[in-house]
């Protein structure tokens, strides 16, 4: 994949003047018509042969997330399990992409998935608020991917995007992809999470999302599922956008990560017809895009059952996790 | 990998008869003089219609007076208005039937009909609903009197909508009237026939006659009508403006547009592009309205373009009835043979004509959505409207210049403006002669707003107070 030159991106020397006359360069987003897009690809109806593959194709693409301060290990071990078999029913039920947990609980992640193949995220630089010194994040980082993260989902300072620094914002996207390297040189995936319910504007979202790829995120994430408002359908819509425009401007293949609030099989298809028209085919695979949820998982597996035999089983007929 | 398979809306939900007569004093009449109508997406035959003779116009209008004079102007304004909201109501019930059948007869998408056209159809009659008890206020006086029997002519492009923008304010003012649909797309205007008569609408208050435009020409010339509504071409418009010259006739016209989209290099792009592809092809871009001149400022225009045939590409066009088809079909074989004629003389006179790669039905009327490039004021493309979906792109330096190309035209029904400084919008929107200006959107509509154009676009306004106007006396 090409490299990314950040000065020639930007056209000068990175400095928070050329970052910022950069971000306010983009063009602006129109809100009335950025969601009134979003609602029309909304109604999409996919059906029979489209909808057993978007089922099959969301959990795929999932990070099965738990992210409690109440998490214990058995429950970590337990989601793990419950990644490897969704279900026990249907040995042809594909498994999510990741599992994604706090950083302390990597290595017990790391051992109930074994040779699973399904990776371990963790989140990390103060996660979710951000808000502690910048070698407390670089450590938080390190500390996770010492302890085998394959995955590292970081948060952006909101307080210095906000206020105009945009050179803080970079700066640390920087250090924590250099955190990302491992003892062997090998590189932790990093995932940058903007907080787009903190970011108030799209215009603000889509700086954010160029400046996250600028600073060399391998993917774009939306939210922590901290906050009241996390992923939704136009938001998401606005950073496929600007994946999509980073491609062919660069050639380089940015992934992207709605997490928080997406909780029933009907609302990640929609993501997924989203994808498909906003960036293209190329970004529906698991290297490229991928839910972040909780609930989701089950509710897809019902659904799935319900394709297979035309029954809703019901809530007692998936796992608890 | 993700493609969407076939999810067809159900045809079942709606049955037409397999012959209509005209909808005169009540009830219809014996089917007479019939012709076919067809889906245009399937060329299958829906139902044989009627044409009317001089005879059947003659008996229309009378209707349609003896239900005037005896009945409609007798009955109070809140009266009229609770008839109205019953039809409005009526048509949100019977919203999914309307919108198949509205689907099959014009081969516009479903999706279109569903979101767009039904329930445009019934707000229009709940909003004049509402004005039937409040005529005091429409700014004519106290107590303004409708001008009598109104004839209706509209086109095939919005079936049942143009028909609501007809039949609602007059009915609301309190004429009766003569509505003839056009050839094409009679059905759902004999579905509203049998509406009114589900409401207990009185006999003879509206009546439908259906026919070619020689049915159209002998109810506007007829001698008992008192004001001429007429939806449809600018020569037909013209003709229309001659026949009723020297009589008392009061005559609103909505013809013919060439709208010009200008986006500036300040534009929200991505919304931008989405407002050129719904200004120029929604409903196929048979839409008087449509953006169908992109005027787009230099600096962007490569990168618009790149984008916009990216987006292009995802359209999805075919059957009408699947919920996922963003292209229907071309309503006619003779608006096809049109479409195709002017895009062929837009080649030769040197455009580049470019159109996503996407498979088109054997049987039917089908055009690609087209883009034609390397055009300039002087093109035929540029000049005429083409109703179909065809976009044809001029750039442009200076506001100056821009304002200049979008009014160098015979027409003047809309215009769009994108850029997301306002003062500019509103400099610019000032400078524009179209009855209609969106900014940062396109193609939107609500009962509220008064819609028309200026020069060769017609006089007089549809929609909103001013378009109450046009049914009552003491305008002008």
């Amino acid at each position: 994949m090409p490299k990314i030159e950040p000065e020639a991106m930007v056209g000068a020397k990175i400095t928070n003047l050329s970052l910022r006359r950069w971000l306010h360069s983009l063009p602006g987003v129109d809100k009335v018509g950025l969601e009134a897009r979003a609602a029309s690809l909304g109604t999409r109806s996919i059906k029979t042969t489209s909808k057993a593959w978007a089922l099959d194709a969301a959990i795929k693409m999932m990070d099965l997330t738990t992210l409690e301060g109440m998490d214990t290990p058995d429950r970590v071990r337990s989601l793990c399990l419950k990644a490897m078999t969704p279900d026990p029913t249907d040995p042809d039920c594909p498994s999510p992409a990741a599992i994604c947990v706090y950083g302390d609980m990597v290595q017990v992640a790391k051992q109930a998935l074994g040779k699973s193949g399904i990776y371990v995220a963790a989140v990390a630089t103060a996660f979710p608020s951000g808000r502690a010194s910048v070698a407390v994040k670089l450590q938080d980082t390190k500390d996770a991917v010492k302890a085998g993260a394959d995955e590292i989902d970081m948060v952006i300072d909101r307080g210095a995007f906000l206020s105009g620094n945009y050179l803080e914002v970079y700066k640390q996207i920087q250090a924590v992809k250099n955190a990302c390297v491992r003892s062997d040189g090998t590189t932790a995936h990093l995932k940058v999470i903007l907080e787009t319910g903190e970011l108030q504007t799209y215009d603000n979202i889509r700086r954010a999302s160029y400046l996250a790829m600028l600073a060399g995120g391998d993917f774009i994430k939306t939210s922590t599922g901290k906050v009241t408002v996390n992923a939704t359908i136009p938001i998401t819509l606005l950073m496929l956008q600007a994946v999509r425009d980073w491609y062919d401007q660069t050639g380089v293949l940015i992934g992207i990560k709605p997490a928080g609030g997406i909780r029933t099989a009907k609302d990640a298809i929609k993501y997924l017809v989203v994808v498909k028209e906003v960036a293209g085919e190329q970004w529906l695979t698991p290297d490229l895009f991928r839910f972040g949820a909780s609930s989701l998982l089950n509710d897809v597996l019902m659904q799935r059952q319900k394709l297979k035999t035309g029954n809703y089983s019901g809530p007692d007929y998936v796992t608890v996790d | 990998m993700f493609e969407y398979a076939p999810a067809p809306e159900s045809r079942k939900l709606v049955t037409f008869q397999s012959s209509y007569g005209h909808f005169i004093g009540g009830k219809f009449t014996k089917p007479s003089n019939t012709y076919q109508t067809i889906s245009p997406a399937t060329e299958e035959i829906l139902a044989e219609i009627s044409t009317a003779t001089a005879k059947d116009v003659d008996l229309a209008v009378a209707a349609a007076r003896n239900a005037y004079e005896k009945v409609w102007s007798k009955l109070s304004g809140a009266e009229r208005g609770k008839y109205l909201y019953r039809i409005a109501r009526i048509i949100q019930e019977r919203a999914r039937e309307l919108a198949i059948a509205e689907t099959l007869n014009n081969g516009k998408p479903i999706k279109e009909t569903r979101d767009a056209d039904i329930p445009l159809v019934s707000a229009w009659f709940f909003y004049y609903a509402g004005w039937a008890d409040k005529l005091d206020y429409a700014g004519l006086g106290v107590n303004p009197k409708a001008h009598g029997v109104a004839a209706q002519v509209i086109p095939w492009n919005f079936p049942l909508m143009m028909l609501a923008w007809k039949i609602a304010p007059a009915l609301a003012a309190g004429n009766t009237v003569v509505l003839k649909p056009a050839e094409t797309t009679p059905l759902t205007a004999l579905l509203f026939a049998e509406i009114c008569q589900q409401a207990g609408l009185p006999d003879g208050v509206v009546n439908i006659i259906t026919g070619f435009g020689q049915s159209g020409a002998d109810l506007i010339a007829h001698k008992d009508v008192n004001k001429v509504a007429f939806t449809g071409s600018t020569g037909v418009g013209r003709l229309i403006a001659k026949q009723v010259a020297g009589t008392n006739k009061k005559v609103t016209l909505e013809l013919g547009g060439k709208a010009a989209n200008i986006v500036f290099d300040d534009a929200p792009l991505d919304q931008a592009v989405e407002g050129i592809i719904n200004g120029i092809f929604f409903n196929q871009g048979h839409v008087c309205c449509a953006g169908s001149r992109l005027l787009v400022q230099e600096s962007i225009q490569d990168e618009l373009l790149k984008k916009l045939k990216k987006r292009m590409e995802t359209l999805k066009l075919g059957d009408p009835l699947d919920k996922n088809t963003d292209i229907g079909a071309i309503n006619s074989k003779v608006q096809l043979d049109k479409i195709t004629k002017l895009v062929k003389l837009g080649v030769k006179e040197g455009g580049e004509a470019w159109a996503p790669n996407c498979e088109i039905p054997k049987k039917g009327f089908w055009y690609a959505p087209t883009v034609i490039t390397g055009v300039a004021p002087t093109n035929t493309v540029v000049r005429e409207e083409i109703f179909g979906p065809v976009l044809s792109v001029l750039s442009f330096r200076t506001p100056a210049e821009a304002v200049a190309k979008a009014n160098n035209t015979p027409f003047g029904l809309s215009a769009g403006i994108w850029s997301e400084k306002g003062s500019r919008i509103l400099k610019v929107a000032d400078q524009l002669n179209a009855g209609v200006i969106w900014a940062n959107t396109f193609n939107q509509f609500d009962p509220a707003s008064p819609f028309g154009g200026f020069k060769e676009s017609g006089y007089g306004r549809e929609g909103g107070r001013h378009g109450l106007l046009a049914y009552l006396k003491g305008d002008n």
